[in-house]
């Protein structure tokens, strides 16, 4: 196995990027790969981690946009950590890419037939339930997040948590 | 569990009462269990070890303990900085290729080797820092002299740990070094809490290393070191670039022989310098920002540009987009995140350079470069490196005449200024290992700890640490140090009571408004030696002496001296390429007329 990335493939597109770094399970990585986007000014915009099936390792899943040049720079600098065993750009990759998302969105008695009927539609459970209010949980690609909040939009929506993006490259790809 | 561990204590103490008295001072190691800190001095004796360059303090005290305890043969040396510290395992670690390793404790402690690490890190230099920390029960509660160093140095170093467990010890110490010299070399930083390095160590003491993310050892690709042999065979004009990564890898031999079969020119980085010996006729000495202006015209018209091991820093590029356009650019390093960080290339080889560049030279042969050579004959007779020996007392003439007195045969370390720029361009390396600078951190307070470090490496050879009177005043406490281990290290301090290099921008980009350059307060550096037993301090003020002074200097080696040479206030570094312009914007002279503002960094 080898850290050395000469020419990653990194998507061309200038938009949001999906990387998964795949890491030794040991103090400091998550700093030293923060480290890495921070100090060329990007801001990370979801970051997942958690244990991988060995549990001396972990994955991350993390999102952001730029440009494909500093992306390049990104995953070659990320690959170079001692930690780092894998980093690669998924975007538009053949991959299964899935988030997350819990909305609790305010209803009366009126709306909440609507409300409800919404969350079917997009294959949402409902999670939580009160006189006042309920709590959808949806998973699927973003957009789908994205559209079903728009939906809700017209509603009163009190929280929104979102997990960001996890990614598993599809067949024989390695994530 | 308090109680068990009350009465488990009565009991062994009143054991201890029955046992005959008898005094034993430093019991043998073998017959107890190590503690971390013995673990430790174990570890680096395994590692081939030889100095540990270090300032003790609470935090650390186990292991200070552990260097008499064990009886090691590793010898302790204290500094009187920690910065010097970092710097005299810097330069020992770039004479000898083996990291340098450096022992402080927590707190203020560590926060003063930051600047040495973050000078190896740059420059690629293995080193291998241990930092004294508070207890483990302590950590991230603001206890006395507590410091996160390992967060606060993260972001200049190779790897670093801290260490929770006394058990981890053993194989902490054994990545570390390997992580430190393998593949590109660097700082590698352990923090041990106190708690640790006093506890029992009862793991293997050569354990199995456990980096699953680290394979420094890239194989050779052939088919693309036949597809650079291809591109340099087409070429008329082409130019050697070549950096600290041929030193690093050892790869002086290597580089020569593939430049005399192709007869292709060879220019240096700042930190290249000795990888090709400066007196061949192949040389163009050392191009960039200050470089020679015959290597940067050759940058200007060649058809093909290879870079071995070198990093296409800013100073030596100018303008990324206008580098070498029309060339052909090839790019040999280490470290795959360098190939097109800086310069877009047409063909690359990621590995050791020493390994590709034996593999190159099976496929190539003398390329037609006669024409291209006679042109640049030329040029260095037209522009040559020139200064003027009339008038106030210059750098140049002094280390022109240093140059001469030591025929390449000395080590000769810098600071960071006009001294560093004129010892580059006057003191023509020849030896791979001999010149040591600052070039990535340019780090003023390099050049004499440096020294320390390299005459420590190398006891029987000449140190000449070129530094000026600003990088000096920083780190030359540690006369203390060179003067203890009577080590001969000749100091010659080009006093020119100016930060001179900010002087020189200023005047030319600020409308000459000096504001923070001027040292007055200046030691005399002489005297200044004289305070310290057994070191020596010249005086230098007219060109006439000089020789007479350098040769007094080289012959004195009971302990370290002092030269300080009072040269012209006020003198500018040419040939300058202005930080953020393209290698054409050379400017060879003083110039007529105002220049903009560099837009360039620093």
């Amino acid at each position: 196995m080898t850290t050395q990335v000469v020419n990653p493939h990194i998507a061309q597109s200038t938009g949001l990027h999906t990387i998964s770094v795949y890491v030794a399970n040991k103090p400091g990585v998550l700093a030293r790969i923060a480290q890495v986007f921070a100090r060329r000014g990007y801001n990370i915009e979801s970051l997942v981690v958690s244990p991988a099936m060995d549990g001396n390792f972990s994955r991350m899943t993390i999102g952001l946009s730029g440009s494909p040049e500093g992306m390049e720079q990104i995953i070659k600098q990320t690959s170079k950590l001692i930690d780092v065993l894998r980093c690669t750009d998924h975007t538009d990759d053949n991959a299964v890419v899935k988030e997350l998302a819990l909305v609790k969105v305010r209803v009366g008695a009126e709306q909440r037939a609507e409300v409800l009927q919404i969350g079917e539609h997009f294959g949402c459970k409902t999670v939580d339930l009160t006189e006042t209010s309920l709590i959808l949980q949806c998973t699927g690609n973003s957009e789908k997040i994205d559209a079903l909040i728009g939906m809700l939009g017209k509603f009163r929506i009190i929280e929104l948590v979102r997990t960001g993006k996890v990614l598993m490259a599809r067949g024989d790809g390695l994530t | 569990m308090t109680t068990l561990a009350v009465a488990d204590k009565t009991l062994d103490q009143k054991a201890d009462h029955l046992r005959p008295q008898v005094e034993v001072k430093n019991p043998p190691i073998s017959k107890q269990v190590l503690d971390g800190a013995q673990a430790l001095v174990k570890g680096l004796e395994r590692q081939g070890v030889e100095y540990i360059w270090g300032l003790s303090g609470g935090a650390a005290i186990p292991i200070f303990d552990a260097l008499v305890t064990t009886g090691t043969k590793i010898k302790l040396v204290l500094v009187r900085h920690e910065q010097g510290a970092t710097h005299i395992a810097d330069g020992y670690a770039r004479i000898t290729g083996r990291p340098g390793v450096v022992l402080v404790t927590s707190g203020p402690g560590a926060t003063n080797t930051v600047t040495g690490i973050m000078t190896a890190h740059m420059d690629s230099v293995p080193m291998v820092v241990l930092t004294g920390q508070t207890i483990t029960a302590m950590l991230g509660k603001d206890a006395f002299q507590e410091a996160d160093v390992f967060g606060i140095t993260m972001p200049v170093v190779k790897h670093s740990y801290l260490v929770k467990r006394t058990n981890d010890i053993p194989r902490v110490i054994k990545e570390a070094f390997y992580i430190a010299s393998t593949g590109r070399p660097g700082p590698v930083l352990i923090d041990i809490p106190k708690d640790v390095s006093s506890g029992p160590c009862t793991s293997d003491l050569d354990p199995p290393m456990d980096l699953p993310g680290y394979n420094p050892f890239i194989p050779v690709d052939k088919d693309r070191v036949k597809g650079i042999a291809e591109a340099l065979l087409k070429s008329k004009r082409p130019v050697l670039l070549v950096g600290h990564g041929v030193l690093i890898s050892r790869a002086w031999d290597q580089l020569r022989r593939l430049a005399e079969t192709l007869q292709a020119p060879v220019t240096t980085t700042l930190l290249g310098k000795g990888a090709f010996p400066e007196t061949h006729p192949l040389s163009l000495g050392m191009l960039g920002m200050h470089g020679t202006a015959y290597a940067n015209k050759a940058m200007l018209e060649c058809d093909l540009v290879m870079s071995i091991g070198s990093r296409f820093d800013d100073r030596i590029i100018g303008q990324a987009p206008k580098f070498c356009r029309d060339a052909v650019r090839i790019h040999i390093d280490i470290d795959a995140a360098e190939i097109n960080k800086m310069i877009k290339v047409h063909h690359w080889c990621v590995g050791d350079a020493k390994e590709v560049l034996e593999e190159l030279i099976k496929h190539v042969r003398k390329l037609d470069t006669d024409a291209w050579l006679n042109h640049l004959d030329g040029l260095k007779k037209k522009f040559p490196l020139k200064y003027k020996k009339y008038g106030g007392l210059k750098m140049q003439y002094i280390l022109d005449e240093l140059d001469k007195l030591t025929g390449g045969n000395a080590i000769v370390t810098t600071d960071v200024g006009q001294h560093q720029m004129w010892a580059a361009q006057f003191m023509k390396t020849v030896r791979p290992d001999g010149w040591l600078s600052s070039g990535g951190a340019g780090t003023m307070g390099y050049g004499f700890p440096a020294a320390i470090g390299a005459q420590f490496a190398k006891p029987h050879d000449m140190v000449w640490a070129v530094v000026g009177d600003g990088g000096f005043q920083m780190t030359m406490c540690e006369l203390a140090t060179a003067c203890v281990h009577k080590l001969p290290v000749k100091v010659l301090v080009l006093n020119n009571h100016y930060l001179g290099m900010v002087r020189q921008w200023q005047e030319l980009f600020f409308e000459n408004r000096e504001s923070g350059v001027d040292l007055e307060g200046n030691p005399d550096f002489a005297k200044l030696a004289e305070c310290y037993p057994g070191a020596k301090g010249f005086t230098l003020k007219r060109g006439a002496d000089i020789r007479k002074i350098l040769k007094r200097a080289m012959d004195y080696n009971d302990g370290p001296c002092v030269i300080n040479a009072e040269v012209e206030k006020a003198d500018n570094v040419y040939p300058m390429i202005p930080a953020g312009r393209a290698i054409e914007d050379m400017i060879l002279e003083p110039p007529k007329h105002k220049l903009e503002k560099p837009t360039g960094s620093t």
